[in-house]
């Protein structure tokens, strides 16, 4: 075995391993313990190294990256400072569930505890942030150590995870055997799904009769849209979706009643509280979701719950038929029984067995719950929406920030097809929108991207459009500016007696000289009746090359709707025609 | 309710503050937590001993299964099983003192394992409540220090936690 390829270095073998996991682009930002690292970088060309301004946002363009495609996203960062920068955008990663590896030096191992120069315990510091994390001890390890960070991060709940490299190991010398496999005594996720369960609940659905089903980021995770879209119509159930399973099942479709949850529709929430059998599927009963759940018990339902990890089971919500294993196979199987076994009781079923469920639903569709008034006065951001869905025909990638604008983007983009929707739903990472962005871009570079984010949370990682000149990125920012903090706004004006204590954003840039300023484009469009024309010329051949900032000062005052309140049940919404 | 969860897990650097930082971010009560490598010197056998509803019970058996460094989890409670605690405990031997406290100690089938002028130190082993027991029929003021392992515990019979 001995007479393999000479010795290499550790900062060559760590980039061999990323070749060997076909990685097409590693983000990042160099520093003294990674030199040993950017010294190999320069000397291959199979991936592309995207040198970002921060390195809170390279992680989250790798996580963009990512949420677009299903690979797994890297980003490299130096120990101390840039391993701590890179801690925000880990946890918006593993609170999403998204496959990462994160690359960070450390100190050389001699130093490791003499509070060395940008000495930081990066493995203590993400461990509660992180599917899992290594310290690299001995060089031997290395690669195998690679392989298995890639391995944990994309199987079972995916998740980031960080590999700690110290910079003396990168110079170290060993022979490159990459393993073909792993296999860990300690982590086996499941795949298939139990076949009894599954025949269990298969029955159920078709008792039902008011059947629900509440899908969610596993949808989109797991590739399983087509299972799901499949199954939903056989089936003929209404599907609802999180806000991170959003795209999961066509939202223009006529089975899908809308997002659900705190800024859910009214017909989603009302048919989630009233339904008699619930179908969860990769989604993890969120707060924000299920509202209160005193109330949400207060109803007798039979819930079945398909998910990859057995602790979103039965954490919140207690499950009737739990169902561990990976949703496309769960769903394929369901599709396979009812076109198979379960196909005379499917038949048996036909008729019109859901009418009197989908006649209450569409009243509920009738209350209209997303109407707004128009203006000609003011921009409506919901109508700026709309537009750029019209604009972009529905097939832009769409990242947001957090906030109002991050809600009017979920409910009024119709997101037809899975991994078009990137936001941060769980950790609700202002920041996030522009670098999201560059990752969704770098991952599909002839789409439309555009980044709808508010005047505060663009402001958090602003730095990137220089990012987006060097790479020629050509993302669209779609600024809802309401010179407010607006979420913190809407919150100060129902519970806190309209003291708006430190959420107006004062002394605002001139974005369209800044976005200049960075080489891009930039607009500034303040009447109703410049929208249209403004976002078609942002879109259109002249403009597809560039970078453009749209700044829309929209109404203040505006809030989201509907809304459940704090502590309150899902059919306890306040709606915009209650004022 | 009380529960004792055993594990064992890769004898990794860090492994245990994995378990113990899980138990401190979701708010989990440890009662007391002892570990030490097995046999098999790449695994580490631990005992926490917690409680909580039968669903946080059931989290929490769902959490360290998740960790990756956790190769497998048993709750002795689901079953019969064995619960030892090892506890030394100094006491105040002079006059009158000296006889009572051998006399406690035998009832207890403790050992005394080191004699001085006016104090014995005690060996005892039990379940914990047991060595509450002993604690509790102490003259409190006669108590001059305490040390407890932490709680062990194995299933009965075939009941074998092993990889
Ligand atoms: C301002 C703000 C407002 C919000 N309002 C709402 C709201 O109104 N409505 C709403 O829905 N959310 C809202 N959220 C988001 C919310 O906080 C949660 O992030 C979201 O609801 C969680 O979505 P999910 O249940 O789909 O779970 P995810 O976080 O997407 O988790 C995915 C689940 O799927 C499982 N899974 C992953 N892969 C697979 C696989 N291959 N097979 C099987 N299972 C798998 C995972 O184990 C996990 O349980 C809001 C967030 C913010 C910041
Ligand atoms: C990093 C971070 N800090 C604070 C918050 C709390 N927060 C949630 S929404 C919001 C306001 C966002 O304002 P803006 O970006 O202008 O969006 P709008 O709500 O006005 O559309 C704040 C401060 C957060 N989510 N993330
Ligand atoms: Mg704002």
């Amino acid at each position: 075995m001995e007479d393999r390829t000479p010795p290499i270095t550790g900062a060559e073998i760590l980039i061999r391993c990323l070749h060997e996991e076909n990685v097409k682009f590693v983000f990042g930002y160099p520093g003294g313990a990674v030199l040993n690292i950017y010294d190999e970088i320069f000397k291959q060309d199979k991936f592309k190294h995207v040198l970002v301004r921060h390195e809170q946002a390279a992680v989250h363009a790798a996580d963009a990256f990512s949420r677009a495609t299903g690979a797994v996203g890297v980003a490299l960062v130096t120990s101390g400072p840039g391993a701590t920068n890179a801690v925000t955008g880990i946890a918006t990663a593993y609170m999403d569930s998204i496959p990462m590896v994160i690359i960070s030096g450390q100190v050389p191992s001699p130093v490791i505890g003499m509070d060395a120069f940008q000495e930081v315990d990066m493995v203590g510091i993400t461990r509660p942030c992180v599917k899992h994390n290594f310290l690299v001890k001995d060089i031997k390890e290395l690669a195998a150590t690679m392989k298995k960070a890639f391995y944990i991060a994309a199987t079972g709940r995916p998740g980031p995870v960080v590999v700690d490299v110290p910079k003396d190991i990168t110079a170290q010398l060993a022979h490159f055997d990459y393993p073909k496999s792993v296999e860990l005594r300690s982590y086996s996720p499941v795949v298939k799904g139990h076949s009894g369960q599954i025949k269990k609940a298969l029955k159920l659905m078709l008792e039902a009769k008011r059947p629900m089903m509440y899908t969610g980021g596993g949808i989109v995770l797991g590739d399983a849209a087509e299972a799901l879209t499949k199954l939903a119509r056989t089936l003929g159930f209404p599907v609802t979706n999180t806000l991170m399973g959003l795209g999961g099942y066509p939202a223009t479709d006529k089975q899908f009643v809308g997002m659900l949850g705190m800024h859910g529709t009214y017909e989603a929430n009302m048919s989630m509280q009233d339904c008699d059998v619930l179908v969860a599927v990769g989604a993890r009963f969120d707060d924000r979701v299920i509202g209160n759940p005193g109330h949400f018990f207060s109803k007798d339902r039979t819930i079945i719950h398909i998910d990859v990890d057995p602790s979103s089971i039965s954490k919140r919500v207690k499950v009737d038929v739990p169902i561990v294993g990976h949703v496309q196979s769960v769903l394929t199987e369901m599709n396979e029984l009812l076109d198979g076994e379960f196909k005379p009781a499917l038949q048996a079923r036909q008729g019109a067995p859901l009418h009197a469920w989908w006649k209450q639903i569409d009243d509920w569709r009738g209350r209209k719950c997303l109407n707004y008034a128009k203006s000609d006065m003011v921009i409506k951001p919901q109508s700026v929406v709309e537009k750029l869905w019209e604009v972009t025909k529905g097939d832009a990638f769409i990242t947001s920030d957090v906030g109002q604008h991050q809600m009017w983007a979920a409910q009024y983009y119709k997101f037809d097809k899975p991994r078009r929707w990137i936001n941060s739903g769980g950790l609700g990472t202002m920041g996030v929108g522009l670098p999201y962005a560059m990752g969704a871009q770098l991952a599909h570079p002839d789409a439309q991207v555009a980044c709808i984010t508010g005047e505060a949370s663009i402001q958090m990682c602003i730095q990137e459009l220089s990012t987006c000149k060097q790479f020629h990125l050509p993302v669209k920012v779609v600024n809802l500016n309401n010179r407010y903090m607006g979420m913190v706004r809407q919150w100060q004006e129902f519970f806190y007696g309209n003291r708006y204590s430190e959420s107006y954003m004062d002394a605002l840039p001139d974005f369209v000289k800044l976005a200049e300023a960075y080489g891009h484009v930039g607009f500034k469009i303040e009447k109703p009746s410049d929208v249209e024309a403004v976002l078609k010329e942002a879109f259109s051949p002249a403009l597809k090359e560039r970078m453009v900032f749209m700044d829309f000062l929209t109404d203040q005052s505006e809030n989201v709707f509907p809304m459940v309140p704090n502590g309150k049940g899902l059919s306890e919404m306040i709606l915009a025609e209650d004022l | 309710m009380k529960h004792i969860i055993s594990l064992l897990m890769e004898n990794e650097a860090g492994a245990l503050s994995r378990v113990a930082g899980l138990f401190s971010a979701r708010a989990y009560n440890i009662e007391s937590l002892t570990v030490a490598p097995t046999e098999d010197a790449t695994l580490s056998r631990m005992t926490i001993v917690t409680s909580g509803s039968d669903d946080v019970i059931e989290q929490i058996i769902k959490q360290l299964n998740k960790l990756v460094d956790v190769v497998k989890v048993l709750d002795l409670n689901d079953g019969r099983y064995i619960e030892r605690e090892l506890m030394l405990v100094k006491v105040k031997a002079t006059g009158a003192l000296r006889d009572e406290m051998k006399r406690l100690c035998d009832i207890f089938r403790g050992r005394i394992i080191d004699v001085a002028d006016s104090s014995y130190t005690i060996e005892l082993t039990g379940t914990g409540s047991k060595l509450d027991a002993f604690l509790e029929t102490l003259d409190k003021t006669a108590i001059l220090e305490t040390v407890r392992t932490g709680a062990s515990g194995i299933g009965r019979g075939d009941r074998i936690l092993k990889v």
